[in-house]
């Protein structure tokens, strides 16, 4: 089953890329290609053959419950695209209606 | 305190060597720093390992060092050692940008628990190297800032993702870096460039502070040009972390020690059947089974060993990997840090993040998120990331049943030598290729080592010989590694790398280019 144009538009959805026609064109093809190779798992993974997640499972990780410092708030917004008040400025998150 | 090496000289010392001359004062560690530092001027602008370089800070490092010493405080085994980081490890002091334009600039508010436990060693960092944009790669192409060139021949890639710092120290810029292992990325870049790499046990050297990318298989590592070196800086760097919850709260298996003893009597030592054959260049296996025939010859006990699920994982790593990708790199979402564009007042933050991510990602940062994001969706997931899940059992449970007959497995490192820069670049699938042999032992979260083997007959190029051992056998490989080492190395007449062309012409007093052993090659 052939990975279309479509479908890739609808995954950069889904991965918030707002790709160009070019990229979109280019990028179909390529992953039609990858899936079609990857989707040699599917000849051997049986039935009850279990899911592994990690390579070296580790349970029941505690740690004491000890206070430590935090980062510096300076430090942190240092770094963003934009502030304001001592806070992170971001676009509008809601519609206007 | 008098100095006795020439700044060619310090270059082409060990790690192991600088940190018993500056532990005896015949040399400082400022004077080490700088003879690096020099020559990562002279040879950066053909090689391109670093993004980064920290001159004022490895200096104040360095000055430390010679500082303790004076004042009769004990150094640590690697104390005063130049290292290149890999740019996807948090430094407080220096920019992390993974090789992405999306994190152009960003200045870490802390370091990496490797970072930390570097500093703290007395390791000084000369700065931060190039790599495959979030370590997608095999090449360094993917890097937003261009490619690292390989030191043998600068027409070809150093490998990847790690390769800034395979070519950092294949060019003598530094006599360690560290990488870090997804899909093979600490291996294939030492492969390619005829240095030693290696992927410790997952979870036996910490991931926090380490941009993930696949948070299940992300591994750091040592790159080095001696195996004992090597085993020096994963000593340095191991232990457990109570930062990183993933971390085995276990002893660091015994690697210096294990590379010292470079014995591999009575050691039983599997071929894997399946890591052969069509695909692989001829030169590879050839240089591959001349290593063996030697590990016999040391007195290894060598058998063939069948791991049949094994030419399922690179299908299985390709669902895997870009499936945590998917979800790890939904964190540049332009509103915290990076870059952020098209925030004009009227656009949502929705629109922003999809604008920004669309101009800060690479071709296969999105390649890989779009894969991953098809692998997990809802109809799709069982069929993909669910029967890979399964592979990555049968891989294991392949690995299990080896170990039961040997007591470490072998392969060439990759199946050809350093490829042309270009050759592959928009061709995904055959990018993939590059890591066929090293990415099982990611799958499995077992301990693999990448170890010189020679020069391909028809190119001229490295190879590298994997080995692999069980889960926190670490030491097992090292043995290995340095046993075959000191036999290829007694039978070439000095270091592979030796046999390399120099980059900037001879050093004062050395033969005329043309390169044979016994004038140094690169460097010296």
């Amino acid at each position: 089953m052939p990975i279309t144009r479509d479908e890739v538009a609808h995954l950069a959805r889904l991965s918030r890329l707002a790709l160009s026609e070019d990229e979109l064109s280019h990028f179909a093809g390529q992953l039609d290609g990858i899936i079609s190779a990857v989707a040699r798992v599917q000849e051997v993974a049986a039935e009850g053959i279990p899911p592994m997640t990690h390579a070296v499972p580790v349970v029941n990780v505690f740690r004491d419950d000890v206070e430590v410092p935090c980062l510096p708030q300076q430090a942190v917004l240092s770094q963003a695209p934009a502030t304001e008040q001592g806070r992170f400025r971001v676009p509008r998150i809601l519609e206007e209606d | 305190m008098a100095s006795t090496g020439t700044p060619a000289e310090l270059t082409g010392m060990t790690a192991a060597q600088l940190a018993a001359a500056i532990a005896g004062g015949e040399v400082s560690a400022v004077e080490v720093a700088t003879a690096h530092l020099d020559r990562i001027t002279a040879v950066e602008p053909q090689v391109h390992a670093f993004l980064h370089v920290a001159a004022d800070g490895a200096l104040a490092a360095a000055r430390a060092v010679d500082e303790r010493r004076a004042a009769g405080e004990p150094l640590g085994p690697l104390a005063g050692v130049p290292l290149a980081l890999k740019d996807v490890l948090t430094t407080s002091d220096m920019p992390t940008t993974c090789g992405s334009r999306i994190l152009e600039g960003w200045q870490p508010p802390y370091d990496a628990t490797i970072t930390r436990r570097l500093r703290e060693a007395g390791v000084v960092l000369l700065g931060k190297t190039n790599m495959d944009e979030f370590a997608m790669g095999s090449s360094t192409e993917n890097s937003a800032f261009g490619p690292s060139r390989n030191p043998w021949d600068l027409s070809r890639v150093p490998g990847g993702s790690s390769g800034g710092s395979s070519a950092a120290v294949t060019a003598y810029e530094a006599p360690l870096g560290i990488g870090t292992d997804t899909g093979g990325s600490i291996r294939q870049p030492g492969a390619v460039c005829g240095i030693v790499g290696v992927k410790p046990t997952y979870g036996g050297s910490s991931r926090y502070g380490l941009v993930a990318f696949a948070s299940s298989l992300d591994t750091p590592g040592p790159l080095a040009r001696t195996v004992l070196d090597a085993a020096l800086l994963h000593e340095v760097i191991s232990g457990h972390d109570p930062c990183d919850s993933t971390s085995v709260d276990a002893p660091v298996p015994p690697v210096v020690a294990a590379a010292r003893q470079a014995d591999v009597a009575g050691l039983r030592i599997g071929v894997v059947s399946e890591l052969s054959g069509e695909g692989y260049q001829p030169g590879v296996l050839a240089r591959f089974g001349e290593a063996v025939d030697l590990l016999e010859s040391l007195g290894a006990k060598v058998i063939e060993v069948s791991c049949p699920h094994f030419t399922y994982a690179l299908p299985a790593y390709y669902l895997i990997a870009p499936s945590e990708a998917s979800s790890n790199l939904a964190r540049f979402d332009a509103m915290r840090y990076g870059l952020r564009t098209g925030d004009d007042g009227t656009r949502s933050a929705e629109e922003v993040m999809a604008l920004t991510r669309a101009a800060g990602f690479g071709a296969e940062v999105k390649r890989r998120i779009m894969l991953g994001t098809y692998a997990l969706s809802s109809g799709y997931y069982d069929a993909y990331y669910g029967k890979a899940q399964q592979v990555r059992t049968l891989i294991c449970r392949d690995f299990d049943a080896a170990f039961e007959q040997v007591d470490v497995l072998v392969s060439p490192t990759t199946p050809t030598t350093a490829f042309r820069i270009g050759e592959r670049a928009d061709d995904p699938m055959a990018m993939y290729l590059a890591d066929l042999c090293t990415i099982p032992s990611d799958l499995a979260g077992n301990a693999a080592l990448s170890v010189p083997c020679g020069l391909a007959p028809e190119d001229g190029l490295p190879v590298g010989l994997q080995v692999m051992a069980p889960v926190l056998g670490d030491d097992r490989m090292y043995r290995v590694g340095a046993a075959l080492e000191a036999a290829l190395e007694q039978r070439w007449g000095g270091p592979l790398l030796a046999q390399a062309p120099p980059l900037i012409g001879p050093a004062p007093g050395s033969a005329a280019p043309g390169g044979t052993a016994a004038d140094g090659g690169i460097g010296r």
